[in-house]
């Protein structure tokens, strides 16, 4: 009698447990001393888990590798790339603070949103397709996954994915750095290609990638088959100062 | 001569006599109390020089203004926006040609204690040699050493980009003559040593008041003893009173607190934010226990003075429910539903002093820019909040403010959404 009392407690408790949160549904998560609670200032633009915003520009940046996460971190902080938010919010952290963070994000494994369908024509989407996988010989423009991998998803320790990007983030991009607005750690290979690029050729390879699906499970490549085409800087490409 | 002529010119005569004696105690005042230059190359540095140097630049915070963002330390090049134009800070590394690798020590020392450069030029009091002249000519002498140490940077100095008349050396001049006087620090003798050791390193090398006091149309503070609290000009972040117990004062607070709010960016009752926490990162972070203990002692034992009590709103203000819902839905999660914020993570914003300001000019700059306390050895990895500028619009930002300053004990006036547009378009 007093052990099935016991018993009928017990359970009751874990069924009230249970319910609680969806009893008192919306109220704050409780507070946790973790990177994750920490990094809230991120997320709330960069989506929960930092999985993107669902206004198509705040890109994803769960799961890009760290040190890709890092240069950024510091390129935003000492102003090679500039967006006033990020700035400011970067500039009383420390190298090894940002560190943390960009190992953070990195270590992140979240499920990819669906591809966003092309809004353009077939050949549009052929010359997207044609830069993306092979380059453009007569624009010295050599294939986006020669450097970003086979699978477009970026290599570790320093090159991020292509695919499971939002349209308008890589446009604005590869903008950005067509007209210097953005910059990477010297020599700036993105600058170069991005000045090589007419606007058209950028629409039509940002409608491809924006509309490839990311395989499940898909992660940054471990190292690349060949030598990358350009030296690039902050990737530790040969030669390429640190 | 006809009469009426003779009187005309005797009233020129008369106009231009008091000019040039003007003009003379303009360049008087100006150039009072400076030996003359001596140009002999310094002496080799010991290394205990040096090293007291670089701790003694840390002190203050030379590599704050004197490095542009992402650029090389001490080489120049920052802006420091003024009402009358910016001022770009200077290349203080020894190269010969653009740094200060010519300079000599009795240069160098003029520069800090009469704010004259190394060629005669007046020295614009973005320089802060207000305070700065305080600093004594041994210390001088081990920053100069430090400074020489440093690798030469070739980087050019920017010229300030000043508007007429502030651009001219002879305004500058007469802005000397009414506002700067060079002047040694004179130790109180009837003050321990520790507290005189606060009163150096507060009005002079740290120089506190550059933010924490008010400027008159002119730029100028009325001394380097005025700590009662000011908007700083352009980044418009209000500096609080360091004497008002209702801002920024810390006469009750315990030593130990205001120490670790220097060291770390964070105490109990309070944590940095905006322009201190480059003064943090750059400077108080790295000072030893001994001088933060003294700069705390000082501090503590300001007189009470300057700003008053938040007036009451009267009528008494009821927070209308927009607040309150915006309140809810992105701010409870972390300052919590009664505003009491988590210990060490979130600041509580009931009765928060830092809420409660008469202007909300920094309330507005952290709700739309968000941001960190620095990250410091004694909070490595500090919580953040996002920013909502992109978010919520000046109505919102006001409504958000009033309501919170209105809630759970809070006293203080309304924000309009004039005032929230007025920061949002100096927030950048």
């Amino acid at each position: 009698m007093n052990v099935s009392r016991t018993r009928l407690a017990a359970v009751l408790c874990m069924v009230a447990t249970g319910l609680l949160p969806a009893a008192v549904r919306g109220a704050p998560p409780p507070f946790e001393n973790t990177m994750a609670q920490r990094m809230l200032a991120c997320t709330g633009c960069h989506g929960a888990q930092g999985r993107a915003a669902s206004d198509g520009y705040y890109p994803r940046i769960a799961g890009k590798p760290a040190q890709y996460l890092y240069n950024q971190l510091v390129s935003f902080r000492d102003g090679r790339r500039d967006y006033a938010l990020m700035t400011n919010l970067l500039a009383p952290l420390d190298d090894a603070y940002l560190h943390v963070i960009a190992e953070h994000f990195a270590s992140l494994e979240i499920p990819y949103p669906p591809p966003q369908p092309a809004t353009t024509s077939v050949d549009t989407l052929s010359r997207g397709e044609q830069l993306v996988t092979r380059g453009d010989t007569a624009l010295r423009v050599p294939a986006c996954a020669a450097c970003h991998g086979t699978g477009l998803m970026g290599v570790a320790p320093a090159i991020p994915a292509l695919i499971g990007m939002p349209r308008d983030y890589l446009n604005a991009q590869l903008g950005a750095w067509r007209t210097g607005k953005r910059h990477a750690p010297g020599p700036d290979c993105m600058a170069q290609i991005a000045q090589r690029l007419a606007p058209e050729d950028i629409s039509a390879l940002s409608q491809w990638l924006a509309a490839q699906p990311v395989p499940p499970l898909a992660k940054p490549a471990a190292a690349l088959p060949a030598p990358m085409p350009l030296e690039c800087g902050g990737t530790g490409s040969p030669g390429a100062p640190r | 001569m006809s009469r009426p002529l003779r009187t005309v010119a005797m009233a020129i005569a008369l106009l231009v006599a008091v000019a040039l004696l003007l003009g003379a105690l303009v360049a008087w005042l100006n150039v009072r109390g400076e030996e003359p230059v001596d140009t002999t190359p310094p002496r080799a540095a010991t290394p205990e020089q040096i090293e007291r140097g670089a701790y003694l630049a840390r002190a203050g915070n030379c590599i704050g203004c004197h490095t542009a963002r992402g650029g090389t330390p001490y080489a120049g090049g920052r802006a420091v926006p003024t009402p009358f134009g910016d001022v770009f800070a200077s290349n203080l590394t020894p190269d010969p040609a653009t740094g200060i690798g010519g300079w000599s020590d009795s240069q160098f020392w003029r520069a800090l204690h009469h704010g004259r450069s190394r060629d005669g030029r007046l020295l614009y009091p973005a320089f802060p040699y207000p305070n700065y002249t305080r600093i004594t000519r041994a210390d001088a002498g081990a920053i100069h050493a430090y400074l020489r140490s440093l690798a030469p940077a070739h980087q050019p100095n920017r010229p300030h980009a000043l508007r007429f008349p502030f651009d001219q050396q002879a305004a500058l001049a007469v802005w000397r003559a009414l506002y700067f006087r060079a002047a040694p620090f004179e130790p109180d003798a009837a003050r321990p040593a520790t507290w005189n050791r606060g009163a150096y390193l507060v009005e002079g090398l740290g120089h506190c008041n550059a933010c924490h006091a008010s400027r008159n149309v002119l730029g100028a503070t009325s001394n380097p003893l005025d700590l009662a609290g000011g908007l700083i000009p352009v980044q418009n972040w209000y500096a609080p009173s360091l004497t008002s117990p209702w801002q920024a004062g810390v006469a009750d607070w315990p030593a130990a607190d205001i120490v670790a709010l220097l060291k770390t960016g964070v105490a109990p009752r309070a944590s940095v934010s905006g322009p201190m926490s480059e003064v943090v990162v750059g400077s108080t972070q790295h000072l030893n226990a001994g001088d933060l203990d003294a700069m705390a002692e000082y501090l503590r034992a300001l007189p009470a003075g300057g700003a008053t009590a938040p007036v009451d709103p009267d009528p008494p203000y009821k927070p209308g429910s927009v607040g309150a819902k915006l309140y809810e839905q992105h701010c409870a999660a972390c300052h919590g539903e009664q505003g009491e914020g988590v210990r060490g993570a979130y600041p509580a914003l009931a009765r928060n002093r830092a809420v409660l300001l008469d202007t909300p000019a920094n309330l507005v700059h952290v709700v739309l820019e968000g941001g960190f306390p620095p990250s410091t050895n004694g909070n490595p990895r500090p919580f953040g909040m996002p920013p909502f500028a992109t978010v919520l619009n000046d109505n919102d930002v006001a409504a958000l403010l009033t309501f919170l300053r209105a809630s759970w004990g809070n006293q203080a006036p309304p924000v309009s959404a004039v005032e929230v547009g007025r920061f949002r378009s100096t927030s950048r």
